[in-house]
């Protein structure tokens, strides 16, 4: 495996789920270029949080942008020259709270982007506040008595926006994880997969997560992804598959871009309609 | 009536298409070989309501809109009421007889023609102005070929419309073809989309918000003659980091907004300065606070937009004052964001944006530039700490591993926190915007006409009826066209001789005095206009008149 990493010093926590999503991308890229996709045609746009620091981490093309804002950037890229894979690195807070819109709308444009939600289920690099898939009653320093709202279910909402791709991965199954990254870089369009990360500073899920998790075996139909999507309630109910649970093939966003390199404008046609 | 310098205006409810119609009177006469400028007024509404057209039509260059009207085309009652008393001691009503009962004037059987010839109710204005071109003197050829060209809804009817209405009036005035050259009309918004491809422009993102709109539409009708992608994306957010991650991707990006808009943009106009990408947003002004009155006009975001953004950054903000200035400072925008790796906010307003101007595009020598690229040798460092602080450009997808990054950085792109690392970092940006103030410093960067020693000083759409009114009254006009970085020794230079500084200004507090304050240069009075409205020729010159002459006015006559 080519060694992929900066000199960068890791800063992560000992033990976070991170490091489970790092090994896990390296293994999904490794495997990428072994099947010609060029590391210098990759590019990881990164959020803001713990997870984004993998861009400082990793030597590839990488854009670490505002909090929220890296589906924008991200959309951005990818329809400037869309022979780049573009990778987006975001959080739960970054998806679901600041850039909710951009998610949505990525999704339902089809930009041929991935999106890797660590979902840590709060916000833990500003010290732990709940975030939109906290569970209800969390408790943070921003809400000691436990937070009152009811956590929004992102694979429901990522089928309802129209994403072309949508899966589940677990930080603590690097193995999985890396073949769910593969497939999605290789899907066209936009691809989701949402990465349950433990936080073993503010919120050490693994437990709960190692008790309710299992694999599915193959994609499903909308309907039966939609089953799926809704087993676990995000609160503390139901078992929690993995896996692919819907792909689709649907034209790509990026299809708009008709800039042809070198053609010349046809100025004559355009000052013609002036006169 | 003056036949070399007139003004005409054409109202009616917003959906009878007085809008357009105005532009096709106002293209006959470039025919003619006369300049026009044209002001629309509409309200924020669909249908109904009331909007004009107010055309000036000159032989000489047209540089401001006058209140006093010589012709009154109305395609409903209310355009007379509420303009009958603009009109001029030998002005014309001409109206449309089957809407408007009027004593006054020469009435056109408008809508009895259309229905006639079993066209539909817009056709009206068509009658309309067909019946004015006829008492005008001027010529069926000249009309027929720009309904021609203007008109691709169903032509034919449109002209049969048009003969039946030219044959059914009489000719009042022989108004005569110029030697002029004809040139071209543009609005400010088609200057920005046309001055931006000139310069590059790959992709243009936005979201839809009055005045800025027009820009979006354009490149998205000529998309493929200009070679531009056009993306309208969820919000302002998305569209300029958007753009952002096009910079970086190495496509020449715009996004066009209004207060508002930009507002929401502020926090990524930061983005592009640490991570030094290159992008132009336009901001064209309209009357706030909040959402204001968003199809009128003011220019009461110059200080805004000097401030905007977070940390210690330095951008180029940039105002033109008409179509031609708007096409050659939206290219040069373009190249000093390349050339700097910067975002440029080009300022305009509704005036610029929405009014049309004779353009000349002879006249305008700008091309795209190119920016400093990296050579490929050795290890590419994004953000390498160069002498004069610009770092050579690659782009993801080729030989360099590139890293952009939000966060303070090393000279590889790659998040510090090492005091000296951070203070490097800051530094080798402030000696790029050293190297930007040196671009203030060039020619161009402030207009100046005449050498009197009492000036009129303003910025951006408000410079056309200041340099009519500084022509007319022996003045000098002063605008300085690049507001940030500030060309401090040109203006300087500029008001050199001056006594009595005047700032003409389309807002409540008179921003552009409190920037020249800023470089010790005291302005003297504020003419300040914050009623939604442009100025008026007559208006500003009895302003600037019981300014400079007191109550003796007479002294001018």
């Amino acid at each position: 495996m080519e060694n992929i990493e900066t000199n960068c010093p890791n800063t992560w926590c000992p033990g976070c789920g991170n490091f489970g999503v790092l090994a896990a991308i390296k293994k999904a890229i490794d495997s990428l270029s072994a099947q010609g996709i060029k590391k210098e045609n990759i590019v990881l746009v990164s959020d803001i949080g713990c997870g984004s620091k993998l861009a400082d981490y990793l030597n590839l093309n990488s854009f670490d942008s505002l909090h929220g804002r890296s589906l924008a950037t991200a959309a951005g890229i990818v329809l400037a020259n869309p022979e780049l894979k573009v990778i987006v690195s975001i959080g739960d807070g970054g998806a679901l709270d600041e850039g909710i819109a951009h998610l949505i709308h990525s999704a339902k444009r089809n930009s041929n982007l991935t999106v890797l939600m660590h979902n840590n289920r709060l916000f833990a690099l500003t010290a732990g506040q709940f975030t939109a898939v906290s569970p209800k009653g969390l408790k943070g320093k921003s809400t000691p008595e436990g937070a009152p709202e009811e956590p929004i279910n992102p694979l429901a909402l990522m089928l309802d926006a129209k994403a072309s791709f949508i899966a589940r991965g677990y930080s603590l199954r690097p193995e999985h994880l890396a073949s769910l990254i593969e497939k999605a870089v290789q899907h066209q369009g936009f691809s989701f997969i949402e990465i349950l990360q433990p936080c073993v500073s503010f919120f050490n899920t693994i437990q709960f997560y190692n008790e309710r998790v299992y694999e599915i075996e193959e994609e499903k139909s909308k309907e039966e992804a939609r089953k799926l999507i809704e087993e676990w309630d995000y609160n503390g109910n139901g078992k929690i598959p993995l896996g692919v649970f819907y792909s689709e093939q649907r034209e790509i966003y990026e299809r708009i871009n008709k800039t042809i390199k070198g053609k010349e404008s046809d100025w004559e046609k355009c000052w013609s309609a002036h006169r | 009536m003056k036949i070399n310098d007139f003004s005409i205006l054409i109202g009616g409810e917003a959906g009878q298409g007085s809008r357009k119609a105005g532009l096709i009177i106002a293209k006959i006469f470039n025919q003619l070989g006369y300049r026009v400028l044209i002001y629309d007024d509409y309200q924020s509404l669909i249908k109904g309501g009331h909007s004009f057209s107010l055309i000036r039509v000159s032989a000489k260059e047209t540089l401001s809109h006058c209140q006093k009207i010589d012709f009154l085309l109305a395609l409903d009652k209310k355009t007379i009421t509420a303009h009958q008393k603009q009109l001029n001691q030998e002005g014309i009503i001409i109206f449309n007889q089957d809407r408007v009962e009027n004593s006054q004037g020469i009435g056109i059987a408008a809508e009895t023609i259309v229905k006639e010839c079993q066209g539909s109710p817009i056709m009206a204005n068509t009658a309309l102005i067909a019946g004015f071109i006829k008492i005008l003197g001027i010529e069926w050829n000249v009309l027929e070929q720009v309904l021609r060209r203007e008109i691709k809804k169903e032509i034919e009817k449109n002209l049969k419309i048009a003969k039946k209405a030219f044959e059914s009036n009489q000719v009042f005035f022989k108004m005569k073809k110029l030697k002029n050259a004809q040139q071209l009309l543009l609005t400010g918004n088609e200057a920005v989309a046309l001055g931006g491809a000139r310069a590059g422009l790959e992709i243009y993102y936005a979201y839809p918000m009055t005045p800025a709109t027009g820009i979006l539409h354009y490149l998205a009708e000529h998309s493929e003659d200009l070679n531009v992608c056009v993306s309208q994306l969820e919000n302002e957010i998305a569209i300029i980091n958007a753009a952002i991650g096009s910079a970086y991707a190495g496509k020449r990006s715009m996004v066009g907004t209004s207060g508002g808009g930009f507002a929401l943009m502020v926090e990524a106009l930061s983005l592009a300065v640490q991570t030094e990408e290159p992008i132009v947003i336009i901001e064209s002004q309209r009357p706030g606070p909040a959402s204001g009155v968003p199809t009128y006009q003011a220019q009461g975001d110059l200080l805004f937009s000097l401030s905007a953004g977070h940390g210690d950054i330095v951008k180029f903000v940039v105002a033109p004052g008409d179509a031609e200035q708007t096409f050659y400072w939206t290219a040069k925008a373009m190249n000093l964001s390349w050339q700097y790796q910067t975002p440029v906010i080009v300022l305009i307003d509704k005036e610029l944006s929405e009014s049309t101007f004779s353009f000349n595009p002879q006249t305008i020598k700008i091309e795209k530039e190119e920016a400093v690229l990296w050579g490929g040798k050795g290890e590419y460092k994004r953000y390498l700490d160069t002498l004069n602080g610009i770092s050579p450009l690659a782009f993801p997808g080729g030989k360099a591993i590139v890293k952009a990054t939000s966060y303070e950085h090393d000279e590889q792109g790659i998040a510090v926190e090492e005091a000296d690392l951070i203070k490097k970092m800051q530094e080798k940006r402030k000696r790029k915007f050293q190297l930007m103030q040196k671009e203030a410093d060039k020619a161009l960067a402030v207009n100046v006409l005449g050498k009197a020693k009492t000036a009129l000083v303003c910025f951006g759409s408000v410079r056309g009826v200041v340099k009519e009114i500084a022509q007319k009254l022996g003045l000098k006009m002063i605008q300085p066209v690049l507001l940030q970085p500030f060309p401090e020794k040109q203006m300087k230079k500029a008001l050199q001789g001056v006594e009595k500084i005047i700032c003409v200004e389309n807002n409540a507090s008179g921003q552009l005095a409190k920037l020249l304050s800023a470089y010790g240069i005291k302005a003297d009075e504020k003419v300040l206009k914050y009623d939604g409205r442009p100025f008026f020729q007559e208006e500003l010159e009895e302003e600037i008149k019981r300014i400079v002459y007191g109550k003796h006015r007479n002294k001018l006559s």
